[in-house]
């Protein structure tokens, strides 16, 4: 196992990079959910309004 | 049957159906991740010169093809927003952008990680790298034009204008950069040369490839939905939607 | 005749001396500010005179990086120059009266180009061998500078012309034009840069002259539609 995180004497490069790819991804799908929920939160206190310009049938 | 496909061009109708297609993309990519993971990490075999600081191309490569590829398709939904005039393929556009940078920004850091152990630096001006470097400025440029145009539609062409001059220029930036680096270094080494491909090696390049795919399809089609909640905010589908009464 | 020309706004006969016009017409405007021309040239001259202060006065070092030099500081002078293009105009409205005239709006904004380079490009062409004079590069490395920079400075006034468009009047533009438009340059100076250098060392500066030529050439053809897209963007 511990072989297996040595890589031969690499273990710092390859999980550098792994790693840091791994949490960019990470990174970008939190990004994502945040962003989507604030956005979700905007469009509901809209709704107020929206429903009193537009009435019933837009 | 070209006209059925049509009536998902509105924001209202695609809504939906990204909403569905999302987890199957999230699934296939992560099987797909899992996969080519255990093959990168485990299966495939120690390299001769580059002993396993190599296993580092099956996120390099994939992340770098990437990132090109998601250049032209941004490229494209920006020239059918222009053509159609359509808000729907301007918002791909607009959901693609971060994702391609991400994937640059990927290929750049563990290309880095990839040269130190190998060729003994971090960074060489070799003609690859610094085509993917300025690719990232592309991205960054795009991005950076959408913030600071306050209103959608303005954001949407501007942004399309300069997706296509772009995508125009990228070859003849790659171009110039391989031309440079030639006349420069006589027998160019390529900081990002892969060893000899052995069948196991390669295999293992393409399904990270392929999860990397559906990775940014699913994260695209999520972002759109959130692009479009946010610019169609005003509308009452938009109000109706069960995620935004109980938000 | 009158009724003609109402259905037809974009004929092509009233492309060359709308053309003409927007050169003759931005031409003179420029002269008008000449203090700012010359502030724009003074740039140049002092910017190139930097790098020796900043490296070595050694005459070996000098010569290496000064066609790299010369053309990097030439780029800056034309982001520096590049806003004056359509910000001057669209504050007061004109540009808003050009689009709606009936004349082709690539021909108004290729002449405005034009004229661009003639008051800021080809300036440089006349300067810049003289600045170069600083890092002890000889006559004919120097001529290859004047000539690059002709070919080149009007590639960057045209990309220049479609990053000014795409930023007018926004917040911080002169900065987000750099960003914009930087990576788009960087053929230009690739091949710029390579032809001085390539006459430096004795290589001959012919390839990199075809290819910056080739350059201008689809340069022509495709920016000044880029840049009236852009502008019409910028004016909905």
């Amino acid at each position: 196992m511990s072989e297996f995180f040595a890589m031969n004497g690499y273990g710092f490069y390859v999980w550098s990079a792994y790693g840091v790819a791994a949490l960019a991804l990470v990174i970008e799908v939190r990004a994502l959910r945040s962003r989507r929920r604030a956005v979700l939160e905007e469009a509901r206190l809209v709704q107020p309004e929206s429903a009193a310009l537009t009435g019933a049938g837009e | 049957m070209a006209t059925s496909w049509f009536k998902y061009s509105s924001p209202a109708s695609f809504y939906p159906l990204a909403g569905k297609m999302i987890p199957w993309f999230a699934a296939a990519a992560a099987v797909l991740a899992v996969a080519g993971l255990v093959i990168g990490l485990v299966v495939a075999p120690t390299d001769a010169t580059q002993s396993d600081a190599y296993r580092i191309i099956f996120i390099h490569v994939p992340a770098a093809w990437m990132s090109m590829f998601l250049y032209v398709v941004m490229a494209a939904w920006s020239a059918a927003a222009l053509g159609f005039n359509t808000r729907l393929s301007a918002m791909m556009a607009q959901a693609i952008a971060p994702t391609g940078a991400l994937m640059t920004f990927i290929a750049l850091w563990t290309g880095a990680f990839w040269g130190r152990p190998t060729w003994g630096t971090y960074w060489a001006w070799d003609a690859r790298m610094t085509s993917e470097l300025i690719l990232l400025f592309l991205y960054l440029g795009i991005i950076a034009l959408r913030n600071a145009i306050d209103e959608p539609r303005r954001a949407d062409k501007a942004c399309a204008v300069l997706a296509l001059t772009g995508v125009v220029n990228v070859p003849i930036i790659y171009f110039s950069v391989y031309w440079w680096n030639t006349l420069h270094q006589g027998s160019s080494v390529s900081m990002t040369r892969a060893p000899s491909m052995a069948a196991i090696m390669l295999v293992g390049m393409l399904v990270m490839a392929l999860a990397g795919w559906f990775y940014a399809i699913a994260v695209i089609l999520a972002r759109v939905r959130t692009i479009i909640v946010d610019r169609e905010r005003g509308a009452s589908w938009v109000a109706a939607l069960r995620e935004v009464r109980h938000a | 005749m009158a009724a003609t020309l109402a259905i037809a706004p974009e004929r092509t006969d009233t492309a060359w001396p709308a053309l003409r016009w927007a050169v003759a017409r931005d031409v003179k405007l420029a002269l008008r500010s000449r203090a700012e021309l010359g502030v724009q040239l003074l740039f140049y001259v002092v910017v190139a005179s930097l790098f020796p202060l900043a490296t070595t006065p050694e005459r070996s070092t000098l010569t290496v990086i000064g066609p790299g030099v010369l053309w990097v500081a030439a780029l800056l002078a034309s982001l520096l120059s590049l806003p004056r293009l359509f910000a001057a105009d669209h504050a007061d409205g004109t540009l808003e009266q050009i689009a709606l005239s009936p004349y082709p709006l690539v021909a108004l904004v290729g002449g405005k180009i034009v004229a661009h380079w003639l008051t800021t490009g080809l300036p440089l062409v006349v300067i810049a061998p003289l600045v170069g004079l600083q890092y002890a590069l000889d006559e004919e490395t120097l001529s290859v500078l004047a000539v690059a920079l002709l070919i080149g400075t009007p590639i960057l006034s045209l990309l220049g012309a479609i990053g000014a468009a795409l930023t007018l009047g926004l917040r911080a533009s002169g900065s987000l034009l750099a960003l914009l438009i930087l990576p788009l340059y960087v053929p230009v100076l690739v091949f710029g840069a390579g032809a001085v250098d390539a006459a430096r060392t004795g290589l001959g500066a012919s390839a990199h002259l075809s290819l910056l030529g080739a350059g201008l050439l689809i340069a022509c053809v495709g920016a000044p539609f880029a840049a009236a897209a852009a502008v019409r963007i910028a004016l909905d």
